[in-house]
């Protein structure tokens, strides 16, 4: 008995997810000071849908190697890949990729990932998207899936960031789109004459700008685990139904 | 030792086992009687695999653990998985 040929027979099974696609940087953008996003070309990928995920692995020349996740900005049937991501200050990887990573570069991408927490236009009803950071990749994804479906789903999103220059994807956000409402929460600076003084998301903020618990929506929540935790929390108070809340943590930021 | 995140970010690793994507299954927790898609569990990364835990009653429902040559599945803490189809 050969353990080869039973390794070999084992990798010849069709297996759309679980490999690794060699994907190379078509370009990157800045989308703030400490953040930016990149496409990737990836033969073989397939498409993924709003709110997936993927992981990317990085080989050192000693071989070493580093497994990341990182929501994918957009939605395709094809082998385009945009990803967004934010640099940690003590990340292994992310300084690489916001830093150092240029178009050409290549990279492995495993996915698309996950099938949970992902919006399809196929599904009814009005949909809650809260961010905080850059947990707004895959609420962005969630939009720019509704926008090429043409689909006329009230869309609400409600984006916290440290200050007006933090914020991913500005300029496609304050594009008007019917039908789709943005508010804008700030941590640390907001811009001048800002009605709101700079904080965290708190419960109002919740009772003021989303849709109420009486409306049902779908909500998604992105973000750091403690902002998740906290809009997840304020979300139940408020009265939606556990159920409907979907959330993604990114762990520390 | 990071933040705990969530079942989400276990979808690429279970998917070099599995061909469906098992964070939409859910599981039963033995300890408090939850029933939860696996994307809805704590995970507590590390770098020898994962913790799992129920996030109603914080029990361990699953460790996944990576060995040189084989991934180890624990599922000590779950009474049933349900796979959708």
């Amino acid at each position: 008995m050969s353990t080869l040929s039973e390794r070999e027979t084992r990798d010849a099974v069709p297996h759309r997810v679980g490999l690794w696609h060699a994907g190379v940087v078509v370009s990157t953008k800045t989308e703030s000071p400490t953040g930016r996003s990149i496409v990737l070309d990836v033969p073989g990928w397939g498409g993924n849908i709003a709110g997936q995920h993927a992981d990317l692995r990085l080989t050192a020349a000693d071989g070493y190697q580093a497994v990341r996740s990182y929501s994918i900005a957009s939605v395709s049937d094809g082998d385009r890949v945009e990803l967004a991501v934010d640099r940690l200050p003590t990340g292994e990887v992310s300084p690489y990729l916001v830093d150092e990573l240029r178009p050409g570069d290549q990279l492995e991408l495993r996915g698309p990932l996950g099938g949970w927490f992902v919006w399809t236009p196929s599904l009814p009803g009005a949909v809650q998207l809260i961010g905080g950071g850059s947990g707004i990749v895959p609420l962005m994804a969630m939009i720019r899936s509704r926008t090429a479906s043409g689909s006329d789903a009230p869309f609400r999103l409600l984006y916290s960031v440290r200050s007006p220059d933090d914020a991913f994807f500005r300029s496609e956000l304050d594009t008007p789109t019917p039908g789709l409402d943005v508010t804008w929460l700030y941590t640390r600076v907001t811009p001048e004459g800002w009605g709101r003084s700079p904080g965290r998301i708190t419960v109002d903020d919740l009772a003021e700008s989303a849709f109420p618990a009486s409306l049902s929506p779908a909500v998604f929540v992105c973000g750091p685990t403690g902002f998740v935790e906290t809009v997840a929390r304020a979300l139940v108070a408020l009265g939606h139904d556990p159920h409907k809340v979907k959330t993604e943590r990114f762990g520390g930021a | 030792m990071s933040e705990h995140v969530d079942g989400n970010s276990l979808a690429g690793p279970l998917s070099e086992l599995f061909a469906v994507d098992l964070t939409t299954a859910s599981a039963r927790c033995l300890g408090c009687g939850d029933v939860s898609e696996l994307a809805r569990a704590m995970v507590y990364p590390d770098p020898a695999g994962h913790v799992v835990r129920c996030s109603q009653c914080d029990d361990v429902l699953m460790v996944v653990v990576q060995e040189p040559d084989s991934v180890c599945i624990e599922l000590r803490g779950m009474t049933w998985l349900k796979v959708p189809r």
